[in-house]
């Protein structure tokens, strides 16, 4: 097999946020979107960070993949402070980020491509990983001639080509229904399984984080916090009957009164300060 | 197709109808010019009438004037409009991608950019030793500003998240403005460069009628000093022919070099 896409036990990818918080906007209209931010991420672990919209989830990602600078703390990926994007943190958007201009094949090979692979072999690669995310034959469609769902394959498929130390997944599946939504949970688990890599998945569907995730990471509206950092007891590989088992239940109620309080206790914030 | 739709078996009979419409017209303009009608406010008497025009274009064909004039024209289009397509395209990259070329540039050019081109007839008249120099600058001023403008317009809007992306997987500079940057901005600058073909044969014959030698230009302008009025309307076509040409060029061109933008079904 190709060592491109070979590999059973992460070597690396320990994701450390030490105490970070982060500001955005400029001059009077700066606020907080995440504060006091504290955990950790062991090499291979799945991680979901759940959150209502606008907690500062994505600004979190940002930051980890490099577009943004922290506010204050540190982060580090195996002892290294982030300084910027790097193909070593891949970050996978929820849609239309493909390279409309470049083929399938063309888009999953630019990585290789700016790290000098030849020609011949960063395609052969391509089309190797290709296969493994179920694409293969469909090397020479533009991105536009793809469903959803397939343009998402191909999105992870040019970002795990790079072998990136941490996958990072802004709400990958957020514009998909919820059947495609589903069947690339499959995809990405099964993925995940081959080419295991430290994953942070960003969502605010709670079934989702339940459903993919080692351990699981509540944050609090804005300014979000950590709020709840649960492992998950549930055996792997997982299939959709784990959603209707009384501990997948009970956390997701669990999970559902976090999200009601959080909003409860942003209110009571407001009403106080307004 | 153009206009409100319809089923689709009444295709042919509206072809019918259209083409009916061109002969209509041709048919009116016989009528009118061959009697000579005269409205008061607007005569028709010293206006060619369809048979004499094709008549003159008969002999255009056969004559060869007609490869020096289009020639000639074809010339100062492609250099004056090739050097506008080429400097306009790069001045819109640095103005688009960097704030210091567009704080240095962008003022000059926004000051002259009000300025019709055709105005810089007589000043460019008086520049340029040679008259042949005069009209490629013509051409080249009446192309330059919507390349440059919508070359800005592209570039500046290239989808942020793309630039993300292809910063996070590893994206050089130089494979960021090539491979990302120019294709994102294509639609616009293909854009730009259509309109720019036009202004230019539209800059490109007054600037013949006023100082030309040969070009169709000057041949529609010299058949009025000559009194030979079917060749005017025979410039006229042909000044048309081209115009619409050069632009269908330009469509095709587009549509080659941006296949992703071909609209196809496929699952």
């Amino acid at each position: 097999m190709n060592p491109m896409v070979a590999g059973k036990v992460p070597r690396s990818g320990r994701i450390e946020v030490n105490d970070v918080s982060i500001s955005l906007g400029q001059g009077a209209d700066t606020f907080e979107a995440v504060r006091d931010l504290e955990f950790s991420v062991a090499p291979g672990e799945l991680v979901c960070i759940l959150g209502p919209s606008g907690c500062g989830k994505s600004t979190l990602l940002g930051a980890l993949a490099g577009h943004l600078q922290v506010t204050k703390g540190r982060l580090t990926v195996d002892g290294e402070p982030v300084s910027g994007p790097s193909p070593d943190r891949g970050i996978v958007f929820q849609q239309h980020t493909l390279f409309p201009w470049k083929k399938v094949r063309d888009n999953v090979a630019f990585g290789p491509k700016m790290r000098g692979v030849g020609k011949a072999a960063r395609q052969h690669g391509a089309e190797e990983i290709l296969r493994l995310v179920g694409l293969a034959g469909f090397e020479s469609f533009y991105p536009s001639q793809l469903s959803g769902g397939m343009q998402q394959r191909v999105e992870i498929a040019r970002v795990l080509i790079n072998q990136p130390r941490v996958l990072l997944m802004d709400e990958p599946f957020g514009a998909l229904d919820a059947q495609t939504r589903a069947m690339m949970h499959d995809v990405l688990l099964d993925i995940w399984t081959k080419i295991p890599t430290t994953t942070i998945f960003v969502t605010h569907d709670i079934d989702e984080a339940l459903f993919l995730a080692d351990r699981v990471i509540m944050m609090s509206a804005r300014p979000g916090r950590a709020i709840e950092d649960i492992r998950l007891p549930f055996a792997r590989p997982r299939n959709v009957e784990l959603v209707t088992e009384t501990e997948f239940v009970r956390l997701k109620r669990h999970f559902l009164e976090l999200l009601r309080d959080s909003h409860r206790t942003t209110r009571e914030i407001d009403a106080r300060s307004g | 197709m153009a206009g409100p739709a319809g089923p689709d078996r009444s295709v042919g009979p509206r072809l019918l109808v259209r083409l009916g419409s061109i002969l209509f017209c041709i048919a009116v303009w016989q009528l009118v010019s061959s009697q000579r009608l005269n409205f008061g406010i607007i005569t028709f008497r010293n206006v060619p009438p369809p048979t004499e025009v094709v008549q003159s274009l008969y002999y255009l064909m056969h004559s060869p004037k007609l490869l020096g004039h289009l020639l000639s024209s074809l010339w100062r289009v492609f250099a004056g409009y090739g050097v506008a397509a080429l400097s306009g395209v790069m001045l819109g990259f640095a103005i688009g991608r960097s704030r210091a070329a567009s704080d240095l540039l962008l003022p000059p050019l926004e000051l002259l950019r009000p300025i019709p081109a055709v105005a810089w007839i007589p000043l460019s008249i008086l520049m340029f030793p040679s008259s042949e120099l005069s009209m490629i600058f013509i051409t080249f001023v009446g192309a330059l500003f919507p390349i440059i403008l919508n070359t800005v317009h592209g570039v500046a809007n290239v989808d942020r998240r793309l630039l993300a992306s292809a910063r996070s997987l590893g994206g050089t500079r130089a494979a960021i403005l090539l491979e990302i940057v120019l294709p994102g901005a294509a639609p616009s600058i293909v854009t730009g460069l259509a309109i720019g073909m036009g202004t230019s044969w539209f800059c490109l014959v007054t600037a013949e009628m006023i100082s030309g030698q040969f070009g169709i230009g000057y041949y529609t302008w010299e058949a009025y000093t000559l009194q030979n009025y079917a060749d005017i309307v025979v410039g006229m076509l042909l000044i048309g022919l081209f115009g619409m040409g050069s632009s269908w060029l330009l469509t095709t061109l587009g549509q080659v070099l941006m296949p992703w933008r071909r609209p196809t079904i496929a699952r």
